[in-house]
């Protein structure tokens, strides 16, 4: 994180492989925890919380995505399929079985690690934009099939209203509640994935992105670890599709069309492919950056607009200048915000005494 | 934790002298109303000319004073017709006091209903969201005040009904729509009256994006060959109908279009009037210029040295826009004179929005009657028709069957 090794001191592998390499690592993350789950929510009022709220759904999907495409190099653009099979699945459970969230929620995310393994079984023999184009038409399909499903869409509006989730018999429903349930799956989202990937599945995948002819040679099962990653990836977005269900209120499969794909996909290479810190600050950035954008443009430009004018011009201005940021970004290090993070701190490390 | 505590006080105490001094008059005569619009995302077509006619029709109001005595600010946000920046909108209008908010699109209504609930804002959603929203009982801060897509389909068979001689027994209906839940919506009740009415009703689906549409015309024109054909289309695809019926000889005077490709935008990129002579549009809004409420903008636009709007043009969207902050400022209006001039709560915003009735702006807007249970004001649609390079009135503001919305709105309970 912030503070720099004087030197490197470790002795065993355990050591070299550890979440947290020095004591001061694991106080850094402390500290982060305090400020997102006690300073964030008691200083901020509800609105600035609705924002992070939609960040923190988003990191979900993002880390789900990261999985597949940065770690195991395998392209998707049917990542809001999975959501809404994940969506759907939770609220017909919730709505039908009564079933509460701690139960719907794996059980929306199992539904499109399913699917998302099936989906997954032209990886086997394609690679690169044929795959993308394969994923695409598991996009549509799935939209397809709920559209026309009355079973799963529950109706001609295929939307299913779900109730707030429920909490020690208490119902989640303001937006400070329901910024400690979405922190939770957040937190659990990103350790599950910092875990994941220091692991034998985690190292299968990355050898497979890196040459999956070299990881067959030396041992790894190539069918069995990109179905793997597919269903991971999976059912990290059914997660997402079910907390932005339960976040709105409804699960609506227009809510998560191949516009929503494209997002999640910007999001991860803004921020990195194959990192976790990348997943979460590509996040933040693409879901952030246009309300920042506007909300510094508001008291600006009010001073010379009137606000039907202003209105037009944030509108198109803000589309212009994050579309400019992300070109920006991208130029400046096309590995994204993660190794740019990474090249500021490597900067300070030896800082003033550079070379 | 008291650290903290003791910290966000201090801020909060900071804040609070800040804004009172800054902000203390101007609120007093200030109510702030939240829109949300699409000006940049796939609907763009619609927002860039729907809002920036709700913004003229408020500055219309306040360059005369505002309403009684208050002036209307709008917050206008734009969310590329994505579904979270809706909530993130929807928080921003709560934050900043907003007592209404008018909401755009039909997902974004969706995910916003039980909120709207929760906060108690009322929301708007002419045109969007489902035809379940027109009862005020189960959904109380969902007001669609437009005709439903139930509405239209009712609207639609009458009207064919009545370009057909009075009576539908025998014939053959087609209903060419978008295959998304929107164009599937009017089903049920076109299904329903098809079996009372008597005609024979096929249905021709059209996939999104809605562009390629050849062989469901040519399934109409040359298979079922119907005496009526009812679109209801999004986008780009009611031009791509237009221009396919028209190609394969289809009398465009047999086609009445819903509430979503009914605009001179459309049949502009159909190829103008002359390719689209005889097509019907269906409305929840009054068409052209030949309104005072538009002389009035035009006047207070040449006041300021401007000439009138461009969006103008597209007179169906931007009267869209007009209507709806129309009926929002009556709502507050009713709202403020309930409470005898002081400044109104978002739940007394919400009884003035119920007790809207006989309000017209000299036939702009249909004869709403807004009530606790009915949300949608009746239905009220007209059909104007293109006829000699414009869009020409066909009868005054009609409601269709709402025996048989009724009974539907009462089936989902």
């Amino acid at each position: 994180m912030l503070h720099r090794e004087s030197g490197v001191f470790k002795t065993s592998y355990a050591a070299d492989m550890a979440l947290y390499p020095l004591p001061i690592a694991r106080k850094m993350v402390a500290l982060i925890l305090v400020l997102f789950a006690v300073v964030l929510p008691l200083s901020l009022d509800e609105y600035y919380l609705s924002v992070l709220n939609l960040v923190l759904i988003a990191v979900v999907g993002a880390l789900g995505l990261n999985i597949l495409v940065g770690y195991t190099g395998q392209i998707s653009v049917g990542h809001a399929a999975f959501m809404s099979v994940g969506a759907y699945t939770a609220a017909n459970l919730a709505v039908h079985l009564n079933l509460p969230f701690w139960l719907t929620l794996p059980a929306g995310g199992l539904m499109a690690a399913l699917i998302g393994a099936i989906v997954g079984i032209p990886s086997l023999r394609i690679k690169g934009l044929y795959l993308a184009i394969a994923t695409l038409a598991s996009q549509l399909i799935i939209e397809w099939i709920i559209n026309h499903t009355p079973a799963i869409s529950g109706g001609a509006q295929a939307s299913i209203q779900v109730p707030r989730p429920e909490f020690l018999g208490r119902e989640i429903k303001t937006q400070g509640e329901l910024y400690f349930f979405l922190l939770f799956f957040a937190v659990l989202a990103t350790l599950a994935t910092l875990n994941l990937v220091r692991s034998r599945i985690g190292r299968a995948f990355v050898a497979i992105r890196d040459q999956d002819i070299a990881a067959e040679i030396i041992g790894i099962n190539i069918f069995r670890y990109k179905l793997l990653s597919f269903a991971i990836s999976s059912f990290y977005a059914g997660v997402c599709g079910v907390l932005y269900t339960y976040y709105f209120g409804i699960a609506n499969y227009e809510a998560f069309q191949i516009g929503v794909s494209i997002d999640f996909l910007a999001m991860i290479i803004i921020g990195g492919l194959g990192s976790v810190l990348g997943s979460i600050l590509g996040a933040i950035f693409v879901t952030m950056l246009p309300i920042v954008l506007r909300l510094a443009m508001e008291p600006l430009g009010g001073l010379f607009f009137n606000a039907g004018q202003l209105s037009s011009i944030i509108a198109s201005t803000r589309l212009i200048l994050f579309g400019c940021l992300i070109i920006l970004f991208l130029v400046v290090e096309p590995e994204g915000l993660n190794r740019l993070w990474r090249n500021i701190r490597n900067y300070f490390r030896v800082w003033p005494f550079s070379y | 934790m008291l650290k903290i505590m003791s910290w966000r006080t201090a801020a909060m105490a900071a804040g609070a002298v800040l804004l009172a001094a800054s902000a203390a008059q101007a609120q007093d005569k200030e109510i702030v109303v939240g829109l949300q619009c699409d000006r940049t995302g796939p609907t763009q077509l619609v927002g860039t000319v729907l809002c920036p006619g709700y913004h003229d029709y408020v500055d219309l109001v306040n360059s005369k004073g505002g309403i009684e005595g208050y002036k209307i600010k709008v917050l206008e946000i734009d969310h590329e017709y994505k579904v979270p920046p809706a909530m993130e909108a929807h928080e921003r209008f709560k934050k900043e006091g907003a007592v209404l908010e008018g909401v755009y699109g039909t997902p974004q209504t969706f995910a916003l209903t039980k909120k709207l609930e929760e906060d108690k804002i009322l929301g708007t959603s002419p045109g969007f969201g489902s035809a379940a929203a027109a009862d005020g009982k189960r959904f109380p801060y969902v007001f669609p005040i437009a005709a439903s897509y139930w509405s239209q389909g009712a609207a639609a068979v009458q009207f064919a009904k009545k370009e057909l001689g009075g009576s539908l027994k025998g014939k053959k209906i087609a209903y060419l729509f978008y295959d998304n839940p929107a164009g599937k919506e009017p089903l049920a009740v076109l299904e329903d009256l098809s079996r009372s009415e008597g005609f024979e009703l096929r249905t021709f689906a059209v996939p999104a994006p809605g562009v390629e549409m050849a062989a469901q015309v040519l399934d109409i024109t040359g298979r079922f060959r119907p005496d009526f054909v009812i679109a209801h289309l999004f986008g780009r695809s009611p031009s791509v109908s237009i221009k396919e019926l028209k190609g394969k000889g289809y009398p465009l005077s047999k086609v009445v279009s819903l509430v979503w490709g009914s605009s001179e935008a459309d049949i502009q990129a159909a190829g103008g009037y002359e390719v689209a002579e005889g097509y019907h549009t269906m409305q929840f809004a009054g068409v052209g210029s030949d309104f005072q409420v538009i002389k009035d903008i035009d006047a207070m636009y040449k006041a300021q040295g401007k000439s009138a709007p461009k969006e103008q043009a597209i007179s169906v969207y931007y009267n869209r826009g007009l209507v709806t902050a129309a009926v929002h400022l009556e709502a507050i209006r009713n709202a403020i004179k309930a409470k005898g001039g002081a400044k109104p709560t978002s739940e007394d915003v919400k009884k003035g929005m119920e007790s809207i009735k006989d309000f017209t702006l000299g036939g702009m807007v249909p004869p709403l009657q807004v009530t606790p249970e009915d949300h949608e004001g009746g239905g009220w649609v007209q059909v104007w028709t293109v006829k000699g390079g414009k869009l020409v009135k066909d009868g005054e503001w009609f409601q269709a069957y709402r025996d048989v919305i009724m009974k539907h709105l009462a089936a989902i309970n």
